[in-house]
Protein backbone atom coordinates (compact mmCIF):
# COMPACT_ATOMS: atom_id res chain seq x y z
CA UNK A 1 0.00 0.00 0.00
CA UNK A 2 1.62 3.17 -0.77
CA UNK A 3 -0.42 5.55 0.30
CA UNK A 4 -1.81 4.38 3.76
CA UNK A 5 -4.70 7.44 4.37
CA UNK A 6 -6.40 6.39 1.18
CA UNK A 7 -7.54 3.19 2.96
CA UNK A 8 -11.15 3.50 3.94
CA UNK A 9 -12.26 2.21 7.58
CA UNK A 10 -13.53 -1.18 6.07
CA UNK A 11 -10.55 -1.94 4.11
CA UNK A 12 -7.95 -1.07 6.75
CA UNK A 13 -10.12 -3.03 9.64
CA UNK A 14 -9.48 -5.93 7.18
CA UNK A 15 -5.85 -5.46 7.33
CA UNK A 16 -5.26 -4.95 10.49
CA UNK A 17 -7.12 -8.26 11.64
CA UNK A 18 -4.74 -10.49 8.85
CA UNK A 19 -2.13 -8.56 10.22
CA UNK A 20 -1.13 -6.98 7.08
CA UNK A 21 -1.25 -3.57 8.70
CA UNK A 22 -0.72 -2.56 12.10
CA UNK A 23 -2.50 0.70 13.70
CA UNK A 24 0.68 2.15 14.56
CA UNK A 25 2.02 2.31 10.34
CA UNK A 26 -1.58 3.40 10.17
CA UNK A 27 -1.21 6.38 12.90
CA UNK A 28 2.05 7.38 11.67
CA UNK A 29 1.13 7.45 8.11
CA UNK A 30 -2.06 9.77 8.87
CA UNK A 31 -0.31 12.28 11.20
CA UNK A 32 1.57 13.24 8.50
CA UNK A 33 -1.04 13.60 6.76
CA UNK A 34 -2.36 15.88 9.45
CA UNK A 35 0.97 17.96 9.65
CA UNK A 36 0.71 18.29 5.83
CA UNK A 37 -2.80 19.40 5.56
CA UNK A 38 -2.28 22.43 7.44
CA UNK A 39 -3.13 25.14 4.94
CA UNK A 40 -6.73 24.01 4.86
CA UNK A 41 -6.65 24.45 8.62
CA UNK A 42 -8.90 21.93 9.15
CA UNK A 43 -6.95 20.48 12.59
CA UNK A 44 -6.61 23.41 15.50
CA UNK A 45 -5.29 20.99 18.38
CA UNK A 46 -3.13 17.88 16.90
CA UNK A 47 -2.40 15.31 19.75
CA UNK A 48 -0.14 12.78 17.97
CA UNK A 49 0.91 11.90 21.35
CA UNK A 50 -2.26 10.63 22.44
CA UNK A 51 -2.82 8.79 18.86
CA UNK A 52 0.68 6.95 18.96
CA UNK A 53 -0.26 5.71 22.39
CA UNK A 54 -3.92 4.07 21.37
CA UNK A 55 -2.70 3.00 18.39
CA UNK A 56 -0.07 0.91 20.67
CA UNK A 57 -2.68 -0.07 22.64
CA UNK A 58 -5.03 -1.12 19.45
CA UNK A 59 -2.52 -3.08 18.15
CA UNK A 60 -2.25 -5.33 20.89
CA UNK A 61 -6.03 -5.35 21.39
CA UNK A 62 -6.36 -6.51 17.95
CA UNK A 63 -3.37 -9.34 19.03
CA UNK A 64 -5.46 -10.44 21.62
CA UNK A 65 -8.43 -11.11 19.41
CA UNK A 66 -10.27 -8.27 20.73
CA UNK A 67 -11.09 -5.63 18.04
CA UNK A 68 -14.34 -4.39 16.92
CA UNK A 69 -14.77 -1.84 13.44
CA UNK A 70 -12.81 0.89 14.89
CA UNK A 71 -10.01 -0.72 16.49
CA UNK A 72 -6.83 1.04 15.72
CA UNK A 73 -8.72 3.30 13.11
CA UNK A 74 -7.31 7.28 13.51
CA UNK A 75 -10.16 9.77 13.60
CA UNK A 76 -10.16 13.49 13.94
CA UNK A 77 -13.01 14.84 16.78
CA UNK A 78 -15.10 18.23 16.48
CA UNK A 79 -13.96 20.47 18.81
CA UNK A 80 -17.26 20.50 20.72
CA UNK A 81 -16.63 17.11 21.99
CA UNK A 82 -15.11 16.89 25.49
CA UNK A 83 -12.10 15.46 25.69
CA UNK A 84 -10.37 15.03 29.13
CA UNK A 85 -7.55 17.45 29.49
CA UNK A 86 -7.61 18.46 25.02
CA UNK A 87 -8.55 21.23 23.65
CA UNK A 88 -12.32 21.58 23.77
CA UNK A 89 -13.85 25.24 23.08
CA UNK A 90 -16.14 24.44 20.11
CA UNK A 91 -14.33 27.08 18.39
CA UNK A 92 -15.66 30.21 20.75
CA UNK A 93 -12.81 32.59 22.40
CA UNK A 94 -15.09 32.02 25.37
CA UNK A 95 -14.07 29.22 25.86
CA UNK A 96 -10.03 30.20 26.08
CA UNK A 97 -7.77 28.01 27.22
CA UNK A 98 -10.70 25.16 28.53
CA UNK A 99 -9.36 21.50 28.73
CA UNK A 100 -12.58 19.27 30.45
CA UNK A 101 -12.12 17.26 33.42
CA UNK A 102 -14.30 14.61 31.51
CA UNK A 103 -15.11 12.53 28.55
CA UNK A 104 -17.78 12.78 26.26
CA UNK A 105 -19.82 9.42 26.23
CA UNK A 106 -19.64 9.66 22.02
CA UNK A 107 -15.66 10.22 22.37
CA UNK A 108 -15.79 7.59 25.32
CA UNK A 109 -17.10 5.16 23.16
CA UNK A 110 -14.68 5.23 20.82
CA UNK A 111 -11.86 4.53 22.52
CA UNK A 112 -13.29 2.03 24.37
CA UNK A 113 -13.56 0.38 20.94
CA UNK A 114 -10.03 1.29 20.42
CA UNK A 115 -9.96 3.71 18.07
CA UNK A 116 -7.23 6.63 17.72
CA UNK A 117 -7.77 10.46 18.08
CA UNK A 118 -5.28 12.64 15.56
CA UNK A 119 -6.63 15.89 16.96
CA UNK A 120 -9.52 18.57 17.32
CA UNK A 121 -11.36 19.49 14.28
CA UNK A 122 -12.30 23.46 13.21
CA UNK A 123 -16.09 24.10 13.18
CA UNK A 124 -18.44 27.17 13.88
CA UNK A 125 -18.28 29.19 16.70
CA UNK A 126 -20.95 26.95 18.81
CA UNK A 127 -21.70 25.19 15.50
CA UNK A 128 -23.61 27.96 14.89
CA UNK A 129 -23.01 28.81 10.89
CA UNK A 130 -23.27 26.77 7.51
CA UNK A 131 -19.45 27.11 5.84
CA UNK A 132 -17.06 27.33 8.96
CA UNK A 133 -16.46 30.95 8.66
CA UNK A 134 -17.82 32.05 12.51
CA UNK A 135 -14.75 29.90 14.05
CA UNK A 136 -12.60 31.61 16.28
CA UNK A 137 -9.80 30.05 14.70
CA UNK A 138 -10.35 31.06 11.01
CA UNK A 139 -12.21 29.48 8.07
CA UNK A 140 -11.20 25.92 6.84
CA UNK A 141 -10.44 25.40 3.56
CA UNK A 142 -12.30 23.09 0.99
CA UNK A 143 -9.58 20.57 -0.56
CA UNK A 144 -11.76 20.64 -3.29
CA UNK A 145 -11.04 23.31 -5.99
CA UNK A 146 -13.01 24.07 -9.22
CA UNK A 147 -11.23 22.34 -12.70
CA UNK A 148 -8.69 24.73 -13.43
CA UNK A 149 -8.81 27.22 -10.72
CA UNK A 150 -6.87 27.82 -7.70
CA UNK A 151 -9.45 29.53 -6.12
CA UNK A 152 -10.68 28.55 -2.35
CA UNK A 153 -14.41 27.79 -1.45
CA UNK A 154 -16.15 26.87 1.88
CA UNK A 155 -16.23 23.30 3.42
CA UNK A 156 -19.76 24.21 4.39
CA UNK A 157 -20.45 23.67 8.17
CA UNK A 158 -20.40 23.52 10.69
CA UNK A 159 -18.57 20.68 10.76
CA UNK A 160 -16.45 22.13 8.28
CA UNK A 161 -12.68 20.69 10.23
CA UNK A 162 -14.86 17.35 10.30
CA UNK A 163 -15.35 17.23 6.36
CA UNK A 164 -11.99 19.14 5.53
CA UNK A 165 -10.18 16.44 7.03
CA UNK A 166 -11.85 13.57 5.98
CA UNK A 167 -12.27 14.54 2.10
CA UNK A 168 -8.68 15.86 2.74
CA UNK A 169 -7.17 12.27 3.36
CA UNK A 170 -5.95 13.96 6.94
CA UNK A 171 -8.81 11.55 8.68
CA UNK A 172 -10.31 7.77 7.95
CA UNK A 173 -13.56 9.51 9.72
CA UNK A 174 -14.71 11.98 12.16
CA UNK A 175 -17.23 12.77 14.43
CA UNK A 176 -19.74 15.62 13.87
CA UNK A 177 -22.86 16.88 15.16
CA UNK A 178 -25.98 18.48 13.11
CA UNK A 179 -28.70 21.06 14.73
CA UNK A 180 -29.96 22.05 11.32
CA UNK A 181 -27.91 20.16 9.05
CA UNK A 182 -24.28 20.89 10.33
CA UNK A 183 -23.53 17.23 9.30
CA UNK A 184 -25.37 16.54 6.22
CA UNK A 185 -24.72 19.89 4.26
CA UNK A 186 -20.62 19.91 4.74
CA UNK A 187 -20.48 16.44 3.47
CA UNK A 188 -22.17 17.61 0.30
CA UNK A 189 -19.58 20.34 0.07
CA UNK A 190 -16.52 18.36 0.37
CA UNK A 191 -17.62 14.51 -1.28
CA UNK A 192 -18.18 12.92 1.56
CA UNK A 193 -20.77 10.74 3.55
CA UNK A 194 -22.45 12.44 6.66
CA UNK A 195 -24.98 10.60 8.79
CA UNK A 196 -27.12 12.20 11.55
CA UNK A 197 -29.35 9.60 13.31
CA UNK A 198 -32.39 9.90 15.58
CA UNK A 199 -32.70 12.53 17.79
CA UNK A 200 -31.71 10.25 21.17
CA UNK A 201 -29.90 7.70 19.04
CA UNK A 202 -26.31 8.94 20.48
CA UNK A 203 -25.71 10.30 23.94
CA UNK A 204 -25.20 14.45 23.91
CA UNK A 205 -23.51 13.74 27.30
CA UNK A 206 -20.01 15.89 26.89
CA UNK A 207 -20.72 17.83 23.87
CA UNK A 208 -20.95 21.47 24.06
CA UNK A 209 -24.63 22.75 23.81
CA UNK A 210 -26.50 24.80 20.96
CA UNK A 211 -30.16 23.89 21.17
CA UNK A 212 -30.73 20.46 22.92
CA UNK A 213 -33.94 19.84 21.41
CA UNK A 214 -31.73 19.76 17.90
CA UNK A 215 -28.39 18.98 18.92
CA UNK A 216 -27.10 15.23 17.72
CA UNK A 217 -23.77 13.73 17.19
CA UNK A 218 -23.23 11.44 13.75
CA UNK A 219 -20.00 11.06 11.40
CA UNK A 220 -18.47 12.01 8.59
CA UNK A 221 -16.51 9.12 6.34
CA UNK A 222 -15.23 8.71 3.00
CA UNK A 223 -18.34 6.01 2.06
CA UNK A 224 -21.16 4.40 3.62
CA UNK A 225 -19.80 1.13 4.95
CA UNK A 226 -17.21 3.73 6.99
CA UNK A 227 -20.20 5.67 8.16
CA UNK A 228 -22.52 2.78 9.39
CA UNK A 229 -18.98 1.05 11.42
CA UNK A 230 -18.18 4.54 12.69
CA UNK A 231 -22.03 5.31 13.58
CA UNK A 232 -22.47 2.42 15.53
CA UNK A 233 -19.44 2.56 17.46
CA UNK A 234 -20.90 6.28 18.76
CA UNK A 235 -24.43 5.24 19.49
CA UNK A 236 -26.38 3.61 22.52
CA UNK A 237 -28.44 4.46 25.48
CA UNK A 238 -26.27 6.43 28.24
CA UNK A 239 -27.71 7.48 31.53
CA UNK A 240 -26.12 10.46 31.55
CA UNK A 241 -28.63 11.96 28.99
CA UNK A 242 -32.00 12.24 29.88
CA UNK A 243 -32.94 12.26 26.04
CA UNK A 244 -30.80 9.29 25.34
CA UNK A 245 -33.43 6.60 24.21
CA UNK A 246 -32.79 3.24 25.72
CA UNK A 247 -33.54 0.99 22.59
CA UNK A 248 -30.49 -1.42 20.94
CA UNK A 249 -28.48 -0.27 18.22
CA UNK A 250 -28.65 -2.70 15.06
CA UNK A 251 -25.94 -3.84 13.38
CA UNK A 252 -25.74 -1.11 11.06
CA UNK A 253 -22.95 -2.87 8.65
CA UNK A 254 -25.22 -5.56 7.81
CA UNK A 255 -28.14 -3.02 6.89
CA UNK A 256 -25.95 -2.40 3.41
CA UNK A 257 -27.84 -5.39 1.39
CA UNK A 258 -27.90 -3.09 -1.58
CA UNK A 259 -31.55 -4.74 -2.11
CA UNK A 260 -34.35 -2.04 -2.17
CA UNK A 261 -36.48 -3.55 -4.69
CA UNK A 262 -40.38 -3.17 -3.49
CA UNK A 263 -39.24 -0.05 -0.89
CA UNK A 264 -40.91 3.00 -1.65
CA UNK A 265 -38.95 6.32 -1.86
CA UNK A 266 -40.79 9.48 -1.05
CA UNK A 267 -40.23 12.90 -3.16
CA UNK A 268 -41.73 15.94 -1.69
CA UNK A 269 -42.92 17.93 -4.15
CA UNK A 270 -42.22 21.06 -1.70
CA UNK A 271 -38.31 20.56 -2.42
CA UNK A 272 -38.37 21.68 -5.92
CA UNK A 273 -37.34 25.28 -4.94
CA UNK A 274 -37.93 28.07 -7.19
CA UNK A 275 -34.58 29.34 -8.48
CA UNK A 276 -32.74 25.90 -7.16
CA UNK A 277 -29.77 25.67 -10.36
CA UNK A 278 -30.66 23.30 -12.76
CA UNK A 279 -27.77 21.20 -11.84
CA UNK A 280 -29.33 20.47 -8.64
CA UNK A 281 -32.77 19.04 -10.31
CA UNK A 282 -30.98 17.35 -12.66
CA UNK A 283 -29.00 15.34 -9.63
CA UNK A 284 -32.15 15.05 -8.02
CA UNK A 285 -33.85 13.72 -10.79
CA UNK A 286 -30.95 11.60 -11.99
CA UNK A 287 -31.38 9.98 -7.73
CA UNK A 288 -35.16 9.48 -8.83
CA UNK A 289 -34.00 7.31 -11.79
CA UNK A 290 -31.20 5.44 -9.48
CA UNK A 291 -34.05 4.18 -7.45
CA UNK A 292 -36.48 2.90 -9.77
CA UNK A 293 -33.49 1.41 -11.71
CA UNK A 294 -32.80 -0.45 -8.27
CA UNK A 295 -36.74 -1.65 -8.06
CA UNK A 296 -38.07 0.66 -5.51
CA UNK A 297 -41.65 2.36 -6.58
CA UNK A 298 -41.43 6.45 -6.53
CA UNK A 299 -44.13 8.00 -5.01
CA UNK A 300 -44.50 11.92 -4.75
CA UNK A 301 -45.31 13.21 -1.81
CA UNK A 302 -46.46 16.58 0.25
CA UNK A 303 -44.77 17.79 3.56
CA UNK A 304 -46.99 21.24 3.05
CA UNK A 305 -45.00 22.68 6.04
CA UNK A 306 -41.18 22.79 4.20
CA UNK A 307 -41.67 26.31 4.38
CA UNK A 308 -41.87 27.33 7.32
CA UNK A 309 -39.04 25.02 8.58
CA UNK A 310 -36.50 27.61 8.15
CA UNK A 311 -38.29 30.22 9.87
CA UNK A 312 -38.96 28.04 13.07
CA UNK A 313 -35.62 26.81 13.21
CA UNK A 314 -34.42 30.22 13.71
CA UNK A 315 -36.53 31.09 16.95
CA UNK A 316 -36.11 27.60 18.44
CA UNK A 317 -32.26 27.38 17.71
CA UNK A 318 -31.50 30.87 18.91
CA UNK A 319 -33.79 30.50 22.10
CA UNK A 320 -32.39 27.56 23.09
CA UNK A 321 -28.99 28.81 22.35
CA UNK A 322 -29.71 32.15 24.75
CA UNK A 323 -30.35 29.80 27.37
CA UNK A 324 -27.32 27.33 27.18
CA UNK A 325 -24.61 29.68 26.46
CA UNK A 326 -26.07 31.67 29.51
CA UNK A 327 -23.19 30.04 31.03
CA UNK A 328 -20.19 31.08 29.58
CA UNK A 329 -20.35 34.04 32.11
CA UNK A 330 -16.58 34.28 33.21
CA UNK A 331 -16.64 32.64 36.76
CA UNK A 332 -16.36 29.22 36.10
CA UNK A 333 -14.67 28.74 32.97
CA UNK A 334 -12.97 30.27 29.93
CA UNK A 335 -11.80 34.02 29.29
CA UNK A 336 -12.85 37.10 31.62
CA UNK A 337 -12.80 40.43 31.30
CA UNK A 338 -13.31 42.46 34.49
CA UNK A 339 -13.19 46.44 33.03
CA UNK A 340 -11.42 48.34 35.82
CA UNK A 341 -13.51 49.51 38.67
CA UNK A 342 -16.57 46.71 37.29
CA UNK A 343 -18.61 44.85 39.63
CA UNK A 344 -20.04 41.63 38.41
CA UNK A 345 -22.34 42.59 36.08
CA UNK A 346 -19.87 44.46 34.12
CA UNK A 347 -17.53 41.79 34.36
CA UNK A 348 -20.32 39.19 32.58
CA UNK A 349 -21.29 41.67 29.88
CA UNK A 350 -17.44 42.36 28.73
CA UNK A 351 -16.62 39.28 28.87
CA UNK A 352 -19.50 38.15 26.96
CA UNK A 353 -18.87 41.10 24.32
CA UNK A 354 -15.33 40.08 23.37
CA UNK A 355 -15.57 36.25 24.13
CA UNK A 356 -18.85 35.86 21.64
CA UNK A 357 -18.54 36.21 17.97
CA UNK A 358 -21.23 38.44 15.94
CA UNK A 359 -23.15 35.53 14.38
CA UNK A 360 -23.25 33.90 18.32
CA UNK A 361 -24.27 37.18 20.06
CA UNK A 362 -26.81 37.67 16.68
CA UNK A 363 -28.68 34.40 17.76
CA UNK A 364 -28.39 34.88 21.47
CA UNK A 365 -29.94 38.52 21.05
CA UNK A 366 -32.95 36.96 18.97
CA UNK A 367 -33.34 34.01 21.27
CA UNK A 368 -33.26 36.63 24.20
CA UNK A 369 -36.02 38.34 22.68
CA UNK A 370 -38.41 35.63 21.32
CA UNK A 371 -38.36 34.33 25.05
CA UNK A 372 -38.73 37.96 26.89
CA UNK A 373 -42.24 38.91 28.33
CA UNK A 374 -44.85 40.00 25.85
CA UNK A 375 -43.20 38.24 22.82
CA UNK A 376 -42.73 34.57 24.07
CA UNK A 377 -46.27 33.42 22.64
CA UNK A 378 -45.83 34.97 19.33
CA UNK A 379 -42.73 33.92 18.72
CA UNK A 380 -41.28 31.21 20.50
CA UNK A 381 -44.95 29.32 21.17
CA UNK A 382 -46.36 29.70 17.80
CA UNK A 383 -42.80 28.21 16.54
CA UNK A 384 -43.05 25.14 18.84
CA UNK A 385 -46.51 24.94 17.13
CA UNK A 386 -45.76 25.15 13.35
CA UNK A 387 -42.84 22.24 14.44
CA UNK A 388 -45.35 20.06 15.52
CA UNK A 389 -47.00 20.35 12.52
CA UNK A 390 -43.91 20.03 10.36
CA UNK A 391 -43.21 16.35 12.28
CA UNK A 392 -46.41 15.99 11.95
CA UNK A 393 -46.08 16.48 7.82
CA UNK A 394 -43.31 14.06 8.27
CA UNK A 395 -45.43 11.26 10.01
CA UNK A 396 -47.84 11.22 7.36
CA UNK A 397 -45.51 10.71 4.52
CA UNK A 398 -43.67 7.67 6.39
CA UNK A 399 -46.91 6.26 6.08
CA UNK A 400 -46.61 5.91 3.20
CA UNK A 401 -43.10 5.57 2.57
CA UNK A 402 -39.88 3.89 3.84
CA UNK A 403 -37.63 6.94 2.87
CA UNK A 404 -37.77 9.98 1.24
CA UNK A 405 -34.71 11.18 -1.28
CA UNK A 406 -33.98 14.91 -1.81
CA UNK A 407 -30.69 17.24 -2.80
CA UNK A 408 -28.83 17.96 0.39
CA UNK A 409 -28.02 21.62 -0.43
CA UNK A 410 -29.60 24.02 -2.33
CA UNK A 411 -26.01 24.42 -4.39
CA UNK A 412 -22.26 23.17 -4.33
CA UNK A 413 -19.78 25.16 -2.11
CA UNK A 414 -19.68 28.73 -2.46
CA UNK A 415 -16.60 31.11 -2.21
CA UNK A 416 -15.12 32.79 1.04
CA UNK A 417 -17.14 35.97 2.06
CA UNK A 418 -20.06 35.13 -0.70
CA UNK A 419 -22.72 35.00 2.22
CA UNK A 420 -21.17 35.38 5.05
CA UNK A 421 -22.44 39.58 5.08
CA UNK A 422 -26.18 38.49 4.73
CA UNK A 423 -27.15 35.90 7.48
CA UNK A 424 -30.36 35.09 5.81
CA UNK A 425 -28.64 34.00 2.35
CA UNK A 426 -26.56 31.99 5.16
CA UNK A 427 -29.59 30.38 6.41
CA UNK A 428 -31.28 29.27 3.34
CA UNK A 429 -28.34 26.90 2.76
CA UNK A 430 -29.92 24.36 5.50
CA UNK A 431 -33.02 25.24 3.59
CA UNK A 432 -33.35 20.69 2.52
CA UNK A 433 -32.02 19.54 6.08
CA UNK A 434 -33.40 21.60 8.60
CA UNK A 435 -37.00 19.84 8.40
CA UNK A 436 -35.46 16.27 9.31
CA UNK A 437 -33.67 18.16 12.12
CA UNK A 438 -36.95 19.90 13.50
CA UNK A 439 -38.97 16.32 13.35
CA UNK A 440 -35.87 14.49 14.93
CA UNK A 441 -35.36 11.96 12.30
CA UNK A 442 -32.26 10.29 10.20
CA UNK A 443 -30.77 11.48 7.74
CA UNK A 444 -27.86 11.30 5.46
CA UNK A 445 -26.00 12.95 2.83
CA UNK A 446 -24.29 11.12 0.01
CA UNK A 447 -22.15 11.93 -2.84
CA UNK A 448 -23.53 11.73 -6.12
CA UNK A 449 -21.96 14.04 -8.98
CA UNK A 450 -20.24 16.62 -9.76
CA UNK A 451 -21.75 20.00 -10.69
CA UNK A 452 -19.85 21.61 -13.98
CA UNK A 453 -17.33 23.35 -12.22
CA UNK A 454 -16.13 19.72 -10.86
CA UNK A 455 -17.66 20.46 -7.17
CA UNK A 456 -18.98 17.36 -5.26
CA UNK A 457 -23.03 17.75 -4.56
CA UNK A 458 -25.16 15.03 -2.38
CA UNK A 459 -28.27 13.38 -2.31
CA UNK A 460 -30.25 13.73 1.28
CA UNK A 461 -31.95 10.27 2.31
CA UNK A 462 -34.57 10.73 5.38
CA UNK A 463 -35.71 7.55 7.22
CA UNK A 464 -38.52 7.10 10.15
CA UNK A 465 -37.51 7.72 13.31
CA UNK A 466 -35.05 4.94 14.45
CA UNK A 467 -34.88 3.69 10.85
CA UNK A 468 -31.22 4.37 10.05
CA UNK A 469 -30.68 0.99 8.74
CA UNK A 470 -33.02 2.04 6.00
CA UNK A 471 -31.15 5.33 5.23
CA UNK A 472 -27.81 3.74 5.13
CA UNK A 473 -29.26 0.91 2.53
CA UNK A 474 -30.85 3.19 0.72
CA UNK A 475 -27.79 5.28 0.84
CA UNK A 476 -25.20 2.41 -0.55
CA UNK A 477 -27.23 2.03 -3.65
CA UNK A 478 -26.78 5.85 -4.47
CA UNK A 479 -23.57 5.37 -3.50
CA UNK A 480 -23.01 2.27 -6.21
CA UNK A 481 -25.01 3.83 -8.56
CA UNK A 482 -23.20 7.64 -8.41
CA UNK A 483 -19.85 5.34 -8.75
CA UNK A 484 -18.40 8.62 -7.00
CA UNK A 485 -14.53 8.05 -7.50
CA UNK A 486 -14.00 11.65 -7.66
CA UNK A 487 -11.06 13.18 -5.33
CA UNK A 488 -9.71 16.21 -4.78
CA UNK A 489 -6.40 17.06 -6.01
CA UNK A 490 -4.12 17.04 -2.85
CA UNK A 491 -2.56 20.66 -3.76
CA UNK A 492 -1.96 21.16 -0.09
CA UNK A 493 0.12 18.35 0.46
CA UNK B 1 -45.48 43.02 14.71
CA UNK B 2 -41.46 43.40 15.02
CA UNK B 3 -40.37 46.94 14.93
CA UNK B 4 -37.05 47.06 17.23
CA UNK B 5 -35.59 50.27 17.52
CA UNK B 6 -31.95 51.45 18.92
CA UNK B 7 -33.63 51.63 22.57
CA UNK B 8 -35.18 47.69 22.55
CA UNK B 9 -31.43 46.43 21.35
CA UNK B 10 -30.16 47.99 24.46
CA UNK B 11 -32.28 46.36 26.30
CA UNK B 12 -32.40 42.78 25.02
CA UNK B 13 -28.41 43.44 25.22
CA UNK B 14 -28.92 44.17 28.74
CA UNK B 15 -30.86 40.97 29.25
CA UNK B 16 -28.47 39.24 27.27
CA UNK B 17 -25.42 40.81 29.42
CA UNK B 18 -23.97 41.27 26.27
CA UNK B 19 -21.82 44.72 26.02
CA UNK B 20 -22.77 46.57 22.74
CA UNK B 21 -21.20 49.81 22.08
CA UNK B 22 -23.82 52.13 21.52
CA UNK B 23 -22.41 53.13 17.63
CA UNK B 24 -23.40 49.16 17.09
CA UNK B 25 -26.94 49.20 18.54
CA UNK B 26 -28.32 50.93 14.94
CA UNK B 27 -27.12 48.15 12.76
CA UNK B 28 -27.71 45.40 15.02
CA UNK B 29 -31.37 46.65 14.80
CA UNK B 30 -31.40 46.79 11.63
CA UNK B 31 -29.81 42.61 11.27
CA UNK B 32 -32.54 41.68 13.81
CA UNK B 33 -35.13 43.65 12.06
CA UNK B 34 -34.45 42.14 9.00
CA UNK B 35 -34.81 38.56 10.62
CA UNK B 36 -37.87 38.76 12.73
CA UNK B 37 -39.29 40.05 9.43
CA UNK B 38 -38.54 36.84 7.96
CA UNK B 39 -40.15 34.75 10.71
CA UNK B 40 -42.71 36.64 10.69
CA UNK B 41 -44.51 34.48 7.60
CA UNK B 42 -45.31 32.38 10.46
CA UNK B 43 -48.29 34.12 11.28
CA UNK B 44 -49.64 32.70 8.13
CA UNK B 45 -49.67 29.24 9.54
CA UNK B 46 -53.04 27.96 11.63
CA UNK B 47 -52.01 26.61 14.84
CA UNK B 48 -55.17 26.54 16.79
CA UNK B 49 -55.58 23.74 18.85
CA UNK B 50 -52.10 22.90 17.53
CA UNK B 51 -50.06 21.40 21.24
CA UNK B 52 -46.81 23.03 20.87
CA UNK B 53 -43.94 20.32 20.84
CA UNK B 54 -42.87 19.70 24.15
CA UNK B 55 -40.81 16.15 22.88
CA UNK B 56 -39.46 15.34 19.49
CA UNK B 57 -39.05 11.87 20.24
CA UNK B 58 -41.78 9.65 21.89
CA UNK B 59 -40.03 8.74 24.95
CA UNK B 60 -41.07 9.39 28.64
CA UNK B 61 -38.61 10.85 30.97
CA UNK B 62 -36.63 8.46 32.72
CA UNK B 63 -37.15 8.48 36.70
CA UNK B 64 -33.83 7.50 38.57
CA UNK B 65 -33.48 6.53 42.37
CA UNK B 66 -33.09 10.01 44.14
CA UNK B 67 -29.22 9.54 45.55
CA UNK B 68 -26.06 10.83 45.24
CA UNK B 69 -24.08 9.05 42.38
CA UNK B 70 -21.57 11.77 41.67
CA UNK B 71 -19.80 14.74 43.65
CA UNK B 72 -17.07 15.43 45.95
CA UNK B 73 -14.94 16.61 43.16
CA UNK B 74 -14.30 20.17 44.15
CA UNK B 75 -10.35 20.51 42.32
CA UNK B 76 -11.80 19.16 39.42
CA UNK B 77 -14.86 21.40 39.45
CA UNK B 78 -12.13 24.41 40.33
CA UNK B 79 -9.75 23.68 37.67
CA UNK B 80 -10.74 25.85 34.64
CA UNK B 81 -11.49 28.73 36.58
CA UNK B 82 -10.03 31.96 35.82
CA UNK B 83 -10.40 32.63 39.16
CA UNK B 84 -10.60 30.01 42.49
CA UNK B 85 -9.63 30.81 45.86
CA UNK B 86 -10.33 28.65 48.93
CA UNK B 87 -11.80 26.36 47.36
CA UNK B 88 -14.74 28.79 45.79
CA UNK B 89 -15.18 30.68 42.26
CA UNK B 90 -13.99 34.10 43.22
CA UNK B 91 -15.74 36.86 41.32
CA UNK B 92 -15.59 41.32 41.98
CA UNK B 93 -16.70 41.97 44.83
CA UNK B 94 -20.52 42.19 45.57
CA UNK B 95 -21.61 43.35 49.24
CA UNK B 96 -19.37 46.15 49.77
Amino acid sequence: MSDLTKLKIAEARDLLAKGDLTSRELTEAHIAAVEAADPLNAYIEKTPEIALEQADAADAKIKAGDASGMTGIPVGIKDLFATKGVHTQACSKILDSFKPEYESTVTQKLWDDGAVMLGKLNMDEFAMGSSNETSFYGPVKNPWRAKGSNNDFVPGGSSGGSVASVAGYAAMGATASDTGGSIRQPAAFTGTFGIKPTYGRCSRYGMVAFASSLDQAGTITRDVRDGAIMLESISGFDPKDSTSVDIPVPNFEAALTGDIRGMKIGIPQEYHLAGMPGEIEALWHQGIEWMKAAGAEVVDINLPHTKYALPTYYIVAPAEASSNLARYDGVRYGHRNVPDNGGLVDMYEATRADGFGDEVKRRIMIGTYVLSAGYYDAYYLKAQKVRQLIADDFKRAFEKVDAILTPTAPSAAFAFGEKSDDPLAMYLNDVFTVPASLAGLPGSSVPAGLDSNGLPLGLQVLGKAWDEETVLKVSGVIEQAAAFTSQPELWWR
Amino acid sequence: MSNIDKATVAKIARLARIKIEDEKLEPLAGELNNILGWVEQLGEVNTDDIQPMSSVVDAKLRWRQDEVNDGDKADSVLKNAPNAEYGFFAVPKVIE
